[in-house]
C-alpha cells in the first residue's frame, strides 16, 4: 500500500528529483545495513569489507544490462532489443546477486577456521582485492569507472514511462527484508545466533555450523550484490572509488547504530543515516567527523544501538 | 642481481615503515587485545606534528625565530617533540574514548568500533581543519646517494632501516627485561589478575600507547623524509596495510609485528618490480590472504585454543 | 550390532597424555558413570567420544560405524549428544528456542523452505516446537518457555541444558557432570530425573560425576580413571571396595 502511493506520488511528480533520489538511497541503505546484520549482528562476526560484495553487484548487473540491452562504445550494438531491459532487469541484478554470493564464498571458508580479528583482517581484504582487481580490468573501465546504466533506464522508460527505478527498489527493498526476516525467525535460521552465541556448543547439538556460516555469508553478500546493481543504475555511474573501506564502514556504522541482531533496528537506523547524511551535507567535510562523534557517544552510552536485539513488535507487545 | 640488491634495500626501506606503525598496532593489541584502528591515524598525526615543527623551526611559518637553528637539529627536534606530541595524542585517544569503555567492562566490539571511529575523526578533522592541500616538508637532511654500480641507497634509506631495527631492539628489551614489559605480557594474559596483584594498569596501559604511539610517530616524521608529501589520508591506506602486515606476523608478537611489516614491504615492492603497478595491492593482498589460510593466527602468532 | 565400542583410545595435548588406552565396551541399556580425580581426564573422553577432539590413536564404534574424525554435528545426527560441565546455553535465545535450535539434527528443511513458507516448513516447524515443549513440560519447565537462559536458577539452568540434549533425539546420552553445583533436594531431583529419562525413552545414558549420591544411586556399573587410565571396571559395590580406587580417589572427596 505504502510502495504504490509512493511510486504513484513519483508519476505525478509530486515529490521532486531530489527526494525521489534520497528515498532511493534510503531503500539501497536498508538493503545494505539488513544484510550485513545477519554477518555482523546475528552471526556476531566482524566482517568490515561489505562494499566488495556490492561492487561485485554493482558491476555484473550493470556490464550485463549494458552488453545486452543497449548500445555502448565498449561492448557494441545491443545483443537485444532494449524492450527486454524491462522485463530482466531483476533477473540480472540477481545474476549480479549471485556473483556476489559466491564471492563471499571467499570469506565463508575461511571463516570455518578463523574467528573475530583474523576474519575481519580477511574481509579487509577481500575488500581491497575485489577493488583492486575491478581497477585492473580496463574493458569494464578500470579505476576510470563504468557507465552506461542510464541508457539502460531510458530502455526501460521508452517502453513504459513509469518511474521504473523506483519501484524496483521499493520491490527489491521490501523482498530484502522479508527474505531476511523468514530466515531468522525459522528454527533453520536461528542456527546462526546459536553460531554466535556459543559455536562450539552449537557444532555438538547437531548445528552444522560450516553450512550455517556459508549459507549467512552467502546471504548477506548475495543482497548486498543487488544493492550494488540498483545502486549502479541509479546513479548511472559506477567506479572502484565508491567501493573502499570507507563505504564499508558506512554500512557498518548503520548496522551498530541500529543494533546487532535486529532486523527492525537495521531498517530504522538506515532510514535514520541517510537522512543525516543529507541533512549534513551543507557541513561537508565536517560531515565525517559528526557522524563518527555520534557514533562514539553512541558506543559509550547506549553500544546496543537503537533497537539492542529486540524487534518493534517485541516493543509493542510488552507495552500491550 | 643488481636488480635485487636495489629492491631488496627499496623492499627494506618500505618495510620498515610498515615494521614500524605494525610495531604499535601489536603492542597495544598485545595488551588491550584491542586493534587501535586508530593507529594509522596517529602515523599521520606524527607526520603532521613533525611537519609543523619543522616549518617552525626552519623560519619558515608565520613565527620567525630570533636565532637559527642548524638542519640536522631541527630534525632531531623533530623526531622527539614529534614523538612527545603523538604520545600525548594517543593517551588522550585512550582516556577519553577507550577507558569509560574499559571500566564498564563493554563488549570489545564497541572498543573497536570507537577505535575505527576515532580514526576517522582524525582524518576527517585534519581535512576539514587543514584543507586538502598537500604539504611539502621542508627538506632537512641532506640527501646524499652512496653508488655501487648500479646500485643506489640514499643516506635517508640506510637511516630510516636502521631507525627501525634498532626501534625493535629497543622495544624488545622493555618488553623481556623490564618490570613493566613484564606486566605487559601479564596484562596480555589475565587483565583481571593483573591489578590484584597490585600492578597499576592504567598506568601500563597509557604507558603501551606512549611506546606504540611514538614508534607511529616515529615513522610518519621518517616517511615524509623519505617521501615529502603529506595529506590527511596518508594514515588510512598504510594504517590498514601496516594492520595486516601485523595480523600476518602474529598479533600480539612484537617479532611477529617486525616481521611482518618487513614482509609486506618485500611483497609489495617485489610484486612492482615485476608486474604493473596497478596489481601489486591486489597481489599482496592475495599472497597475504593465502598465507593467513595456512596459519590462521599469523606467522608467530599463539593461537588461543578452547576448553570446554 | 554392538552399540559403543571405544577401542585403545589415547590423546595426547603435546606433551600430555590425557587418556591412555581407554577400551569400553558398552552395550544399550546399561548406565555406566566415570568417575575419577579431577584432571583424570573424563571430560577429554566424553570430547572424543561427540567429536570436538580427535584421538591421537584409537578407534570408536556407535552402532558398528566408526565415527573418529567425524564432524560433531555429524555425530549428534548419528545419536550422540551431551550437557557440558560447565553449562553452554545459548544466552540471547529462549529456552524454549534453546531446545528447538538442538533439532537441527532432524530439521527436514532447508533454506528454500523457510523463506518460501512451504508447507513441509509449517509442518516441521511445529513439530519441531511441540517436541521442545512437551519436553520443557516433562522437566517442569514450560512456565519458563519464553524466558532467558540467565535468568534462570543454576539447577534449572542444568535440566534446560538436559532438555536441549534430549532434544536433539539421542541414542546416547552423555552427562557431564550434570550435579555440579546442586543441593540436596536438586541432586534428588536429578537422580528422579534420570530414572525418568531411562523409563520414558529408549535412552542410554553415561554419566561422569563426582557426586557420590548420583553415581552410587544411579549407575550400574563404574569406571574409574586417574592420570588418564582406566584403575577399575565394575559393579559399584566392587569399586566401593577397591583398595585403589579407595587410595586415588574415594578416600580424599572432600565432600
Amino acid at each position: 500500500m505504502f510502495s504504490l502511493t509512493i511510486v504513484f506520488s513519483v508519476q505525478q511528480e509530486w515529490i521532486n528529483a531530489y527526494i525521489q533520489l534520497v528515498m532511493m538511497y534510503i531503500g539501497i541503505n536498508i538493503i545494505l545495513s539488513s544484510s550485513l546484520n545477519i554477518v555482523n549482528g546475528y552471526m556476531g562476526e566482524f566482517s568490515c569489507g561489505h562494499a566488495g560484495f556490492v561492487a561485485v553487484g554493482a558491476y555484473v548487473t550493470s556490464v550485463l544490462n549494458v552488453w545486452l540491452f543497449v548500445s555502448d562504445r565498449v561492448f557494441g550494438p545491443s545483443v537485444v532489443s532494449g524492450n527486454y531491459a524491462l522485463f530482466l532487469f531483476p533477473v540480472t541484478l540477481l545474476i549480479g546477486g549471485l556473483a556476489a554470493a559466491f564471492v563471499g564464498l571467499l570469506v565463508a571458508i575461511p571463516s570455518f577456521n578463523t574467528r573475530g580479528d583474523y576474519l575481519a583482517i580477511i574481509t579487509l581484504a577481500v575488500n581491497y582485492i575485489v577493488k583492486s582487481a575491478i581497477e585492473n580490468i580496463q574493458i569494464i573501465g578500470g579505476a576510470r569507472g563504468f557507465m552506461g546504466m542510464r541508457k539502460v533506464v531510458n530502455a526501460m522508460h521508452d517502453l513504459w514511462d513509469i518511474p521504473w527505478m523506483m519501484i524496483f527498489t521499493l520491490a527489491f527493498t521490501g523482498l530484502t527484508v522479508w527474505v531476511i526476516w523468514r530466515f531468522v525467525s525459522s528454527t533453520y535460521g536461528k542456527g546462526i545466533i546459536a553460531v554466535r552465541e556459543d559455536e562450539v556448543a552449537a557444532e555438538i547439538m547437531s548445528v552444522n555450523t560450516q553450512r550455517m556460516k556459508v549459507t549467512a555469508f552467502m546471504l548477506s553478500s548475495g543482497l548486498a550484490g543487488v544493492a550494488g546493481g540498483l545502486f549502479a543504475h541509479v546513479l548511472g555511474y559506477i567506479n572502484p572509488g565508491s567501493f573502499t573501506i570507507m563505504k564499508s564502514t558506512e554500512v557498518m556504522v548503520m548496522v551498530y547504530l541500529g543494533g546487532m541482531g535486529s532486523l527492525s533496528g537495521s531498517v530504522l537506523s538506515a532510514i535514520l543515516f541517510t537522512i543525516l547524511l543529507e541533512l549534513l551535507r551543507p557541513l561537508q567535510v565536517f560531515k565525517w567527523v559528526v557522524i563518527p562523534l555520534m557514533l562514539i557517544l553512541l558506543m559509550m552510552f547506549r553500544p546496543e544501538g537503537i533497537m539492542g536485539d529486540r524487534e518493534i513488535k517485541d516493543i509493542f507487545r510488552k507495552k500491550s | 642481481m643488481e636488480i635485487l640488491i636495489q629492491n631488496t634495500l627499496n623492499a627494506l626501506q618500505w618495510g620498515s615503515f610498515y615494521a614500524l606503525i605494525a610495531l604499535g598496532y601489536t603492542l597495544v593489541y598485545g595488551v588491550l587485545l584491542l586493534i587501535n584502528f586508530a593507529h594509522g591515524d596517529i602515523f599521520m598525526v606524527g607526520a603532521y606534528v613533525g611537519f609543523f615543527f619543522a616549518v617552525l623551526f626552519t623560519g619558515n611559518s608565520f613565527i620567525q625565530l630570533p636565532f637559527s637553528i642548524p638542519l640536522w637539529l631541527v630534525f632531531i627536534l623533530t623526531v622527539v617533540l614529534s614523538m612527545i606530541v603523538t604520545s600525548f595524542v594517543g593517551v588522550t585517544l585512550e582516556r577519553v574514548a577507550y577507558r569509560p569503555l574499559r571500566r564498564k567492562g563493554a563488549n570489545r566490539l564497541y572498543v573497536v568500533i570507537t577505535a575505527l571511529m576515532c580514526g576517522l575523526i582524525l582524518e576527517n578533522g585534519n581535512l576539514a581543519l587543514f584543507g586538502a592541500s598537500r604539504r611539502l616538508f621542508p627538506e632537512l637532511i641532506d640527501k646524499t646517494i652512496y653508488s655501487f654500480g648500479t646500485i643506489n641507497i640514499s643516506n635517508i634509506k640506510i637511516m630510516v632501516i636502521l631507525t627501525a631495527i634498532t626501534a625493535f631492539i629497543f622495544l624488545e628489551l622493555i618488553i623481556r627485561k623490564t618490570r613493566i614489559g613484564m606486566a605487559m605480557r601479564a596484562i596480555s594474559y589475565d587483565r583481571v589478575a593483573v591489578p590484584l596483584m597490585g600492578i597499576p594498569i592504567d598506568g601500563v596501559i597509557v604507558f603501551t600507547f606512549i611506546l606504540g604511539s611514538s614508534m607511529a610517530a616515529l615513522a610518519g616524521v621518517l616517511f615524509v623524509t623519505a617521501y615529502p608529501v603529506l595529506e590527511p589520508y596518508m594514515g588510512a591506506i598504510i594504517g590498514w596495510k601496516a594492520f595486516i602486515a601485523a595480523v600476518v606476523g602474529g598479533i600480539g608478537e612484537i617479532r611477529g609485528a617486525f616481521v611482518g611489516g618487513f614482509l609486506l614491504g618485500f611483497i609489495e615492492i617485489f610484486v612492482a618490480a615485476f608486474f604493473p603497478s596497478t596489481l601489486r595491492d591486489l597481489i599482496a593482498f592475495s599472497l597475504l590472504l593465502i598465507l593467513l589460510s595456512f596459519k590462521p593466527t599469523g606467522l608467530f602468532g599463539v593461537s588461543r585454543s578452547t576448553k570446554i | 550390532m554392538s552399540f559403543l565400542q571405544i577401542n585403545n583410545l589415547t590423546q595426547c595435548f603435546g606433551g600430555l597424555t590425557a587418556v591412555k588406552n581407554f577400551s569400553l565396551d558398552l552395550p544399550k541399556g546399561i548406565l555406566p558413570g566415570l568417575i575419577g580425580p579431577n584432571g583424570a581426564g573424563k571430560t577429554t573422553i566424553f570430547n572424543i567420544v561427540c567429536g570436538f577432539y580427535r584421538p591421537t590413536s584409537g578407534n570408536i564404534q556407535f552402532e558398528d560405524q566408526s565415527i573418529v574424525g567425524k564432524r560433531p554435528h555429524v555425530i549428534t545426527h548419528r545419536g550422540i549428544a551431551r550437557t557440558f560441565q560447565n553449562i553452554r546455553l545459548w544466552s540471547k535465545m529462549s529456552v524454549l528456542d534453546n531446545l528447538c535450535i538442538s533439532q537441527h539434527a532432524n530439521m527436514g528443511y532447508g533454506l528454500w523452505d523457510a523463506l518460501f513458507k512451504t508447507r513441509r516448513f509449517h509442518t516441521r516447524e511445529s513439530e519441531i516446537r511441540q517436541t521442545a515443549l512437551h519436553l520443557l513440560e516433562k522437566l517442569n519447565l514450560q512456565d519458563y518457555a519464553n524466558e532467558y537462559p540467565d535468568s534462570l536458577p543454576y539447577g534449572m539452568q542444568r535440566r534446560v541444558e538436559i532438555g536441549r540434549a534430549l532434544a536433539a533425539h539421542p541414542k546416547l546420552l552423555l552427562l557431564d557432570e550434570p550435579a555440579a553445583g546442586m543441593n540436596s533436594s536438586e541432586v534428588a531431583d536429578l537422580i528422579a530425573l534420570i530414572a525418568w529419562i531411562r523409563k520414558e525413552f529408549d535412552i542410554t545414558i553415561w554419566l561422569i560425576e563426582h557426586d557420590m549420591r548420583v553415581v552410587m544411586n544411579v549407575c550400574e556399573r563404574i569406571i574409574v580413571l586417574d592420570f588418564g587410565e582406566v584403575i577399575a571396571d565394575g559393579s559399584p559395590k566392587e569399586i566401593q571396595n577397591n583398595p585403589k580406587v579407595i587410595k586415588a580417589y574415594l578416600g580424599n572427596i572432600d565432600e
